[in-house]
């Protein structure tokens, strides 16, 4: 308890490659949840030890198919009802899951535990610039209060320039129907 | 031309989609290009999706129901239906094991199933009578305890629509105790002293709901005045701190309690078999996902007086499951483990003196949540199994 501040944690952790359970890496951090102003995301410091995984190639061949596609791609429901997700669209996912990534950070308590539940829709967006741009329709999953919520998030991605949420909004419960 | 439109004109500077039949091609092209009209293709043949459609659907609905519970596929979710089946087949397939209980029906008039397991010839067996040799005294004795039920065991899975694993592993250890309970010497020795009850659907609204409209539906599909929101999460229907914190008064909420405990059908018919048969002595609550296996209380912080018992059970059920596959689960009481819940199922069965009484989380722990793939179904099954055993061995073995 921080007084008149808010209340911090120091964690340790160990990152693991969802691709790749044995590579681990040892991650240490600092989170800061604010007193008072809950709109504000919690402030996060974290050191690594070593090096994350060079992702170069796999980078490239995902974004040389995109670029190379005739129409914009489109797909909904990943993963579908049964969990299953196409090859094709494995990219697609795991580009969601470190976008929602922030979209969580940027809008959990301590009282919340985000996941990403489902793509419930994605659409390319056509560029002039080297950057491929993805409009999503996600839904989280909140633990404490197990609601369903619809997000819309604007994703930009760039194999040398990484991943940027450009716009998030939460959306009515409607829309999940 | 015979043109089709599919988004019909509105004004200028709207788009608009049309189907064209294909002679019409042609002309149609001629003309938007003389006139300077941009269009783009979106659908090159439109019959070849509809053909492909009509063999995809055709496929599903010759997707016929099982023949028997050894073709069955135990890696694959099913239909309400197909579930249905796989039970009368179970039935069918072990006259002397596996009889089918209704023990009522949902808000949609939905039979509530539940299968009852019972060697053959055990005593209150009422084929059997007594099993074996027949003595007198033995015969004595089973009336000197006139009408009493066998200590038993009660299972569910799918009282959460939502949460498919659950289900899909009830199906499983359903075949699994069919397979097993003469071969197998812990589940030899639990049937030679104990029923079993496995309720596999819980909640059979709601799973048609996850099926035909929305995968995400959690709840009961029950309505109730004054709200045009739908469904009461049947977890948080119980009458152990009803209506206390860790349940919402909302009804558009997911953790709606319901106007009163015990106003969904689904959870009243449980309350009533549980309380009619007044002999059961472990009671098993199967969600997913988180990894998580609980015991009492969710609703208050004070410890169940069983606590340390039931910590050592938790213990050494998380080790069984954890041998087979690695699968890392935690364990404690509700309210310490994951968050204060009221109105919970083994909250109500704990109070009612079951002792043993848990809940499981199952796999995983949110990567695929609950849309967990198909392909871990099984894996799932067998590594809790192991897990349901300890428990289950321990209700024999300790006889209250």
């Amino acid at each position: 308890d921080i007084d008149d501040v808010g209340h911090k944690y120091h964690l340790e952790l160990v990152l693991e490659d969802i691709l790749d359970k044995d590579s681990t890496v040892n991650c240490t951090a600092e989170v800061l949840y604010h007193l008072g102003n809950k709109n504000i995301a919690p402030a996060v410091q974290f050191t690594i030890e070593g090096e994350l995984k060079n992702t170069d190639e796999a980078d490239n061949i995902f974004y040389s198919r995109i670029k190379s596609l005739e129409k914009e791609l489109v797909a909904e429901n990943i993963p579908d009802s049964h969990g299953s997700v196409s090859p094709e669209m494995e990219p697609i996912r795991l580009l969601a899951q470190v976008a929602s990534g922030y979209v969580i950070w940027q809008n959990s308590t301590e009282n919340t535990k985000f996941q990403l539940a489902q793509i419930k829709q994605v659409k390319q967006v056509k560029r002039s610039d080297d950057c491929l741009e993805f409009d999503y329709m996600i839904l989280l999953h909140e633990m404490v209060s197990q609601e369903i919520i619809p997000w819309q998030m604007t994703v930009l991605w760039h194999p040398q320039h990484g991943v940027q949420v450009t716009q998030d909004s939460c959306q009515p419960k409607h829309v999940l129907e | 031309l015979q043109l089709d439109f599919w988004l019909a004109p509105r004004s200028p500077g709207y788009p608009v989609d049309v189907r064209v039949p294909f002679p019409s091609l042609q002309p149609l092209k001629a003309h938007l290009e003389a006139n300077g009209v941009f269009y783009s293709i979106m659908i090159e043949d439109v019959q070849a999706l509809v053909d492909h459609e009509q063999t995809e659907m055709l496929r599903s609905s010759r997707r016929q129901l099982p023949l028997s519970t050894n073709t069955f596929d135990y890696a694959t979710y099913h239909s309400l239906d197909e579930i249905y089946t796989f039970m009368d087949l179970l039935v069918a397939e072990n006259p002397n094991l596996v009889s089918k209980l209704e023990i009522g029906r949902s808000t949609e008039n939905r039979p509530l199933y539940v299968l009852k397991v019972r060697i053959w010839g055990s005593w209150g067996d009422r084929r059997g009578g007594t099993r074996g040799k027949a003595n007198l005294s033995s015969l004595l004795f089973q009336f000197s305890k006139g009408g009493t039920n066998r200590p038993a065991i009660w299972i569910d899975t799918g009282i959460h629509s939502r949460e498919w694993v659950t289900q899909a592993s009830g199906v499983w250890f359903a075949k699994k105790i069919a397979l097993d309970h003469e071969n197998d010497k812990g589940l030899a020795s639990i049937l030679d002293k104990m029923d079993i009850f496995l309720e596999i659907v819980v909640n059979p609204d709601g799973f048609v709901f996850t099926q035909t409209q929305n995968r995400m539906w959690r709840k009961t599909r029950s309505r109730h005045p004054g709200s045009s929101c739908v469904g009461v999460d049947p977890n948080r229907n119980w009458d152990a701190g009803f209506g206390g914190p860790g349940a919402s008064g909302n009804p558009c909420s997911e953790t709606y309690h319901g106007p009163y405990a015990n106003s969904e059908p689904e959870v009243k018919a449980i309350v009533d078999f549980v309380k009619n048969h007044g002999n059961i002595k472990a009671f098993v609550s199967i969600h997913s996902y988180s990894q998580l296996l609980f015991y009492p209380y969710g609703y208050t912080s004070t410890p169940v007086p069983d606590q340390k018992e039931l910590d050592q059970i938790s213990k050494k059920a998380v080790a069984a499951l954890s041998s087979l596959y690695g699968t890392n689960y935690k364990y404690g009481s509700i309210i310490t483990t994951i968050y204060q819940a009221s109105g919970g199922t083994i909250d109500w069965t704990y109070n009612q003196g079951i002792k043993y009484s848990f809940t499981f989380e199952l796999r995983d722990t949110g990567r695929y949540g609950f849309l967990l793939p198909a392909k871990e179904i099984v894996p799932t099954a067998q590594e809790t199994w192991l897990a349901l055993k300890v428990i289950m061995l321990h209700a024999r073995n300790h006889p209250y």
